[in-house]
């Protein structure tokens, strides 16, 4: 395997959120603004020098809203990745070609709304459900027989993936507890200090089966924002570089949005296999090279099927893979050492980013004490999916 | 469609268009009709403007047998929707001509269901206004 294209350019050279709660109370456009200063602030630029931004949609705050209320001058690249949370890590390709490419010099990548206070993904269809165009058809074949939210419409794919490979309820729980016991050592995390055992995994209530409440994700108000520049900057700022190593996004055969039923295997997902492979390719390294990871987890089923399709263990095997200790702080792979989004906070997967930087940096509350030189993070699935290597500065 | 039962749900309204008309049509009338490309014959679901396998735009429709068997499903909690009662089954059934679909589940006790349990496709009016598909157990088996 030989590093191709892009790999090393560019890298995260600063990072900043505001808090993650319930309530945020004061408007998205803020926590936009807030978080993007922070993250300069991180970063040591100035934010005049922004003159590009890298989104993903069910981003409320356009990117021309931020730079006017910030007053930045100008922008000359800008782009929008769809799909949600499974777009997550493509605006930091986006950036890293970019910077590569010349045309931007500082990107800034950030998420911020009021997911709990404000449009809660978990109570139904969004706002632009209701539009009636070619990007909303897929729900005329699952909104109306009753499968109206991401975890109504995971459950098949965790259903079926016990039956095949006898994963249980616990297998999945034992993600929530892992990580509510990182959040508990996170001051920033909502639920610091508060970690679950898996009786109250498996005492929560049901939500869609076999999704336990707490099996998923919270809802959160907050802001999370990234500057990505050239890696022969960032090595002149204040934090060690997290070098971009890999960026990548996938579609699968016969993708549909959280519902691609007509696949033979609907338990596999091909998406994630080929940004896998392309992570791999470009990074230069395998599953092995890998030190630690932060995987998206809006739902727990999602990241045993993660580990498999990305190779850290076989299928079927990853409910053994986990059992074993391998997530663990000191264990093979940390995984979602912030706590997650099950107990970090919900930032549609940016914050995951944040956490994979200070991985990088040696930063987190929950730092293994092995060198970390290279993490995964992911987006979301089961939705066209996207992921990147981060790297230490070589 | 009766305008007051849908102003309570969230599920949104149809999105009907030339590619999937017949579909919703026939299922008004109590049919299950399958795409099938007019040139390789291939069958697919949900319903699109051009064969994945050849290309051609060209496409009729063959009735289904309705008979199927459970490929997956799950019982839903939370949230509630008016237009549904809780706890409610949803089922991703293999049809017999070969492809899936997703309906909800009518007159199987949770306890009931098993991956591969012969059900059938019939017809309902649903709360929130559309006639559509429900999973039962086929006509003449134990209720």
């Amino acid at each position: 395997m030989t590093r191709a294209g892009f790999s090393g350019a560019a890298a995260i050279a600063g990072i900043g959120a505001t808090e993650f709660s319930k309530n945020s109370g004061r408007s998205e456009w803020q926590l936009a603004c807030e978080c993007v200063l922070a993250a300069l602030d991180d970063a040591g630029i100035d934010v005049a020098e922004v003159d590009g931004f890298s989104l993903f949609t069910m981003e409320n705050n356009p990117e021309i809203a931020v730079a006017r209320a910030l007053g930045i001058p100008q922008l000359s690249f800008f782009s929008r990745i769809p799909h949600g949370g499974g777009g997550a890590c493509a605006p930091v390709q986006q950036a890293a070609l970019a910077v590569a490419a010349g045309v931007a010099d500082v990107v800034v990548v950030y998420r911020a709304f009021n997911e709990r206070s404000g449009h809660r993904f978990g109570a139904g269809p969004p706002p632009f459900a209701y539009n009636p165009s070619t990007d909303q058809e897929y729900r005329n074949w699952i909104n109306p027989y009753g499968l109206l939210t991401p975890a109504q419409q995971e459950a098949f794919l965790a259903m079926l993936y016990m039956h095949k490979y006898g994963a249980t309820s616990e297998d999945f729980g034992r993600i929530s507890v892992l990580s509510r016991k990182h959040a508990a050592n996170n001051p920033k995390a909502w639920f610091y200090q508060r970690p679950i055992t898996l009786e109250d995994h498996q005492n929560s209530r049901w939500i869609a089966e076999p999704l336990h409440l707490l099996d998923c994700c919270q809802e959160s108000d907050g802001g999370q924002a990234l500057v990505i520049v050239s890696t022969e900057r960032a090595r002149d700022l204040p934090n060690p570089p997290a070098v971009i190593r890999a960026a990548a996004q996938g579609v699968g055969p016969q993708q549909i949005s959280m519902s691609s039923y007509s696949r033979a295997d609907i338990d596999r997902l091909p998406e994630v296999n080929l940004v896998a492979e392309q992570l791999w390719r470009q990074a230069g390294l395998g599953p092995e090279g890998i030190d630690a990871a932060v995987l998206y987890d809006a739902f727990t089923p999602m990241v045993l099927l993660q580990l498999e399709e990305y190779g850290f263990c076989g299928i079927g095997e990853a409910k053994d893979f986990v059992a074993d200790g391998n997530l663990e702080v000191d264990g093979r792979l940390p995984v979602n050492t912030h706590g997650g989004q099950l107990g970090e906070g919900y930032i549609h997967g940016v914050n995951g980013i944040a956490e994979g930087v200070r991985l990088i940096r040696g930063t987190s509350t929950n730092q293994p004490a092995k060198p970390v030189e290279h993490v995964l993070v992911t987006g979301g699935s089961p939705v066209p999916h996207s992921a990147i290597v981060l790297g230490t500065d070589d | 469609m009766n305008e007051e039962t849908v102003v309570r749900t969230a599920v949104p309204r149809l999105v009907v268009t030339q590619d999937n008309e017949f579909w919703f049509r026939a299922a008004r009338e109590g049919r299950l009709e399958i795409q099938r490309c007019a040139d390789c014959h291939v069958l697919r679901h949900p319903p699109a403007p051009v064969c994945p396998e050849c290309r051609s735009f060209d496409w009729d429709t063959v009735e289904s047998s309705r008979r199927c068997t459970l490929h997956s499903y799950t019982v839903l909690h939370y949230p509630r929707d008016d237009a549904f009662d809780y706890p409610l089954t949803v089922g991703l059934v293999d049809l017999e001509e070969g492809i899936r679909l997703v309906a909800d589940i009518a007159g199987v006790d949770r306890d009931e269901l098993e991956f591969g349990m012969e059900l059938e496709v019939g017809f309902t009016e649903h709360a929130h206004g559309e006639i559509l598909p429900q999973l039962r157990r086929p006509r003449g088996s134990r209720s």
